[in-house]
């Protein structure tokens, strides 16, 4: 019984300093992102590597769950006579929910593991370590670069799948099932309003932070070989993912 | 120069580094040598406080690592270049780029005496035609030689050398090393050269070091060390060159391996102090160069 008491609580100190310590690196991070100089050639890269080259993956989901929510959505409306509210429940749905959360997934599957592999990589063949020995901060070159084009990215592509998706749930409702696009469009301005688009932003905004956050720290604290670097990079996507959803819950009860 | 006392590191329950001690005096060239995984990188990177020790203290320059502020360790890094062992360029910059970024970064120069420093480095490592290559168009023996220059770009006075020679064939590798034996002789440099290249690079440091078991076990000259009776030291001596007296067929194969110190092993390779000379004047024969311009195997 000692026994498993002292093991449960060694597991739970190490947790707890692993915590501790990824929380240093993301305040020394977002310390750095806010002091000169910040190296704005590689943040635009940067953002060019995590915004536009998402693009297409997140115009994709976007048309694909707008129309799905449309589909599913258009029976359940007609069964109450409300099927008139379909343009405020798929908009609604996008803005306030699946924008922030399925966008953030899509990066932190595309963009976010190769961040973790690129930076795994370079600790592993010690180019890290030469950053540090010309006297140069490596958080500044290599994490704050992808903390800031995040944070720019995620935004943008938020409100890219949410018009997208929108437009997605227009074809399905307006040209498939028959509903008018007037009603469509028109109800969706009744019902949407100004704190609905903030709150999304705000919802992309911390993931965009978190993708930055956990993709950067597992990569830097890879371990060496291919198998680390492989380790890191799965590790980043399950950790990011599982946190963009736990954060999803506190962020909606705290914003709306 | 570099002073290092009773130095100790261990990882987890393992003791890396028990009490290692030793001294590089102003200008001169040092070779570390010792088994595979005990413990020459990490000892190379505790002196440029890469990592920490666990107990014992290193001066360099005069100065106490562990008393040193962020700042003071910074203007320490600035006077040492440090060559890695698999050359730790940019995999996104090209070679000029590699060579001109501490430049860019650490200094106030312009873009015109950045890119004449630069050219200099490049020339002298022999590359001047590489500079728009990338690092994976590289060669094994082209990257090192780019992160020697990117490591003298800043005109270090210390300079530590990771096995640069790994994974060279042995033409490129007796280049790479020619080039650092050029380098030390014209720049002066202080210099720790950690390689497996025994005897090759006997010809080019003043003094030896071979760490064994966590501690230093001798720091003599190459003549010395070569004649030491310590067995740690004939052993890992003549298991090269009874290697390299295999290569020259003038013993069996088997009968090198199965008794590495075996006296029929002898050749001019063999490790007796007069053999080594005799080996030195040869090689010196075919290896000094009378232009300082260095010539490599062609690899681009």
């Amino acid at each position: 019984m000692t026994r498993w008491i002292i093991t449960l609580g060694a597991a739970f100190m190490t947790e707890i300093g692993r915590l501790g310590k990824a929380g240093m690196f993301l305040s020394q991070s977002l310390l750095d992102c806010l002091t000169a100089p910040i190296k704005g050639e590689r943040v635009l890269r940067q953002t060019w590597f995590i915004g536009w080259k998402s693009m297409l993956v997140i115009a994709l989901t976007g048309t694909f769950t707008g129309m799905v929510v449309a589909l599913q959505g258009f029976p359940t409306l007609r069964r109450v006579g409300s099927e008139a509210l379909l343009g405020p429940m798929v908009s609604l749905s996008l803005i306030r929910e699946l924008g922030p959360v399925l966008t953030a997934l899509m990066v932190t599957g595309r963009a976010g593991s190769a961040i973790a592999a690129e930076i795994g990589i370079m600790r592993t063949t010690e180019q890290i370590d030469s950053l540090e020995l010309m006297g140069l901060n490596p958080l500044r070159y290599v994490v704050v670069p992808n903390v800031l084009a995040s944070l720019l990215a995620l935004p943008v592509l938020t409100v890219v799948f949410d018009v997208i998706g929108i437009l997605g749930g227009y074809l399905v409702g307006v040209r498939l099932l028959g509903l008018s696009g007037g009603t469509y469009f028109g109800e969706m301005s009744n019902y949407v309003e100004m704190k609905d688009i903030l709150g999304g932003i705000y919802k992309a905004l911390t993931f965009g932070l978190l993708i930055g956050w956990v993709c950067c720290y597992k990569g830097y604290h890879s371990r060496f070989g291919a198998e680390g670097v492989s380790a890191a990079t799965t590790q980043a996507v399950v950790n990011a993912s599982v946190l963009i959803l736990v954060c999803d819950y506190f962020v909606t009860s705290v914003v709306f | 120069m570099i002073r290092v006392h009773n130095l100790w590191k261990s990882f987890g329950r393992q003791e890396v580094l028990r009490g290692v001690s030793f001294e590089v005096q102003p200008g001169e060239f040092m070779a570390l040598i010792g088994g595979s995984g005990c413990g020459k990188s990490l000892l190379l990177k505790l002196l440029v406080s890469l990592l920490k020790p666990d107990n014992g203290r290193i001066w360099v320059s005069g100065k106490d690592l562990a008393a040193s502020s962020g700042k003071e360790l910074e203007s320490l890094r600035s006077r040492i270049g440090f060559v890695f062992q698999g050359g730790a360029l940019f995999d996104s910059m090209t070679v000029y780029d590699n060579v001109a970024f501490p430049l860019r970064e650490k200094t106030s120069l312009g873009e015109k005496d950045i890119r004449r420093k630069v050219t200099g480095e490049l020339e002298l490592v022999g590359l001047r035609d590489a500079e728009h290559k990338f690092p994976a168009q590289l060669s094994g023996g082209m990257i090192k030689r780019v992160a020697l220059a990117r490591a003298l770009v800043r005109d270090p006075e210390i300079v530590l050398f990771d096995e640069p020679t790994t994974g060279l064939d042995p033409v490129v590798s007796r280049a790479v090393l020619d080039l650092f034996n050029e380098v030390h002789q014209r720049l002066r440099l202080t210099g720790i050269l950690v390689s497996h290249e025994i005897p090759r690079i006997f010809e080019i440091v003043q003094k030896v070091a071979m760490l064994h078991e966590g501690r230093i076990v001798a720091v003599e000259s190459p003549e010395r060390f070569c004649a030491s009776p310590e067995p740690v030291i004939r052993q890992f001596v003549n298991g090269n060159t009874t290697a390299q007296s295999c290569l020259n067929g003038e013993t069996g194969p088997r009968a090198c391996f199965e008794n590495p110190v075996k006296p029929s092993c002898s050749s001019s390779f063999s490790c007796s102090p007069s053999a080594f000379r005799d080996f030195s004047i040869t090689s010196t024969r075919t290896t000094t160069r009378t232009s300082p311009v260095l010539h490599f195997p062609k690899m681009n």
